[in-house]
């Protein structure tokens, strides 16, 4: 039988005092396109950080890989979210990807020629050989959100938790990321975690998709999960999932969640919100 | 120029500093910590100014009441940006009680001047003993903590996540920062710490986009402007302090003019990318 990946049974996780997940149940399989979305709070950062083993688990059994969560595990990748301060680098992505390679041992920053290779097949992985020798700060953020995947990619890992990649991108950029993280997924046969505010960059590239909410969680297909009873019980209130042309809307009371959600993200991101609003009204 | 015992320490001393803080200043800069290491200049002031009220060495009050600063400034933690108002503070309340230490120790007007900006050609054969023997531990702890130091700099989360304590790296680069700024203190000055610590290095960082390089452009640039800034105060009779500065000022204007010529090109190539 093939470990699964990721395997949950009753687990409950809080941050502070706060209970963000109680008594969560799932398992992931070997190799699988996870979307994991839900609202702001709902602890999509919190369950990768307990993954990752950052954070303790409160009660219940959580499994990694056929191992219990603990810091350090190379078997696992993690894109981070972005942050403000990479887009103002003036160093190259060839060299912001190779300070992961081995960075958790001490000594000096020098490659050997198993770890050049190593940072060249990443870069391959990500398509990002063409512009890697370009410095961070003079980069399109879908190319620096390319070489945070490759140095989640050092390490060759087989469970690839990738933390809301698609934050202040807009949606060519967003389609183009899936697309590339879907075939990464299927070449290395992985398994991914991909957090997202919004389901319609990634339909028709997920596997699964992983909703939570309300302290719990769904796992299913996406017939399964974006429905108006499933939804309605982890928001805890009236939810109606509207269809148009193949896009899935999630509506409360006639407004759509996720869009909201987006909006109240991080205020750096207002132009790609522009662009999102855009795009919906295309719709 | 070299005839004259002052000027070979002075260029002796510049040189054990130089190496120290081109490359201290490379990760501070990288780390966007600089202001930190503009604070640890300015508690060590207290600390120097103590230990004359108390009639030690300047050099020691300055290397222990740093360290201690930079100890405390990495177990407080938190994101880099939001200590900035608590070191802030910190460093105000440092340097209103060295004034008052400096109160207390009347005739202390040369004192005062040499620890806010540097005396390089006062000082002697004993205490370029001292500035080696603090360099060359400081140099070997970070050519051994360099590589997580790197990763934890570019990308804290994925370095925890693969097993570096952030904690760990961010106490031990503060103790070695402490150290290099108590260096820099002997030549340029509580004041014109930046210059010997942050221009090289933000100046080689404009220069260059790879590590490497930009380590070993940062050392070449604090030696030369420590060097050429001695000699020109040997030859202008200015002040060394004031040389210095100037060329580290100067190099970093000049080390952006390539960016600013080439920023049309870059921009154009970002956006159809």
């Amino acid at each position: 039988m093939v470990t699964a990946s990721v395997d949950l049974q009753r687990v409950t996780l809080a941050r502070g005092r706060r209970d963000v997940l109680s008594g969560v149940t799932f398992c992931l399989e070997g190799s699988e396109f996870v979307g994991m979305l839900g609202p702001n709070g709902a602890g999509k950062t919190t369950l990768m950080r307990a993954l990752l083993g950052l954070l303790p688990v409160g009660s219940g059994d959580m499994l990694v890989l056929g191992e219990r969560p603990r810091r350090g595990n190379p078997a696992i990748g993690y894109m981070p979210q972005a942050r403000a301060g990479v887009g103002g680098l003036r160093l190259s992505g060839r060299d912001f990807v190779a300070g992961v390679v081995s960075g958790h041992r001490w000594g000096l920053p020098l490659l050997d020629r198993d770890g050049r290779r190593e940072v060249d097949w990443a870069l391959d992985m990500v398509n990002a050989r063409e512009f890697a020798a370009r410095p961070l700060s003079e980069m399109s953020g879908g190319q620096r959100q390319l070489l945070l995947l490759a140095q989640a990619l050092i390490g060759r890992p087989r469970l690839l938790l990738l933390d809301e990649p698609l934050m202040s991108l807009d949606p060519h950029h967003q389609r183009s990321v899936v697309e590339l993280v879907r075939s990464v997924q299927k070449e290395l046969r992985v398994t991914v975690v991909f957090s997202a505010h919004e389901l319609n960059p990634l339909l028709g590239s997920l596997d699964r998709v992983l909703y939570l909410g309300g302290g719990s969680a769904a796992l299913g297909t996406v017939d399964d999960v974006i429905t108006g009873p499933v939804l309605s019980r982890l928001y805890g209130s009236a939810i109606d999932v509207v269809r148009v042309n193949g896009r899935i809307f999630v509506m409360s009371g006639g407004s759509d969640v996720e869009r909201d959600e987006h909006q109240h993200g991080a205020g750096l991101h207002a132009h790609a919100h522009e662009q999102q609003r855009g795009a919906h009204a295309v719709v | 120029m070299l005839s004259y015992d002052f000027m070979r320490h002075a260029f002796a001393a510049a040189t054990i500093v130089a190496v120290l803080a081109g490359l201290v200043g490379y990760f501070l800069v990288l780390r966007g910590q600089t202001f930190a290491g503009h604070a640890l200049a300015h508690v060590g002031f207290t600390g120097a100014t103590g230990a004359v009220l108390l009639g030690m060495a300047p050099l020691w009050g300055l290397v222990s009441v740093s360290v201690a600063a930079g100890i405390g400034i990495g177990l407080i933690g938190g994101g880099l940006a939001q200590r900035d108002v608590a070191i802030g503070m910190v460093l105000s309340l440092a340097l209103g009680t060295g004034l008052l230490f400096l109160h207390f120790y009347t005739a202390f007007a040369t004192q005062a001047t040499a620890l806010l900006f540097g005396n390089v050609l006062a000082v002697d054969a004993r205490t370029i003993g001292w500035l080696l023997l603090l360099a060359v531990p400081s140099l070997a702890a970070l050519a051994l903590m360099s590589r997580p130091l790197l990763f934890a700099s570019l990308q804290p989360e994925l370095a925890e996540a693969r097993g570096v304590s952030l904690r760990l790296q961010d106490v031990l680069f503060l103790v070695i920062v402490a150290l290099a700024t108590a260096e820099c203190v002997q030549i340029v000055g509580v004041l014109l710490v930046f210059v010997l610590m942050v221009g090289p290095a933000a100046s080689a960082q404009r220069l260059t986009t790879r590590v490497g390089t930009g380590l070993l452009l940062s050392l070449g640039l604090a030696l030369g402007e420590a060097w050429l800034g001695i000699a020109l105060s040997y030859w202008t009779d200015w002040p060394a302090s004031f040389c210095i500065s100037a060329l580290s000022v100067g190099a970093y204007a000049v080390a952006g003019v390539p960016s600013l010529l080439g920023r049309p090109r870059a921009s154009a190539s970002s956006i159809s990318a």
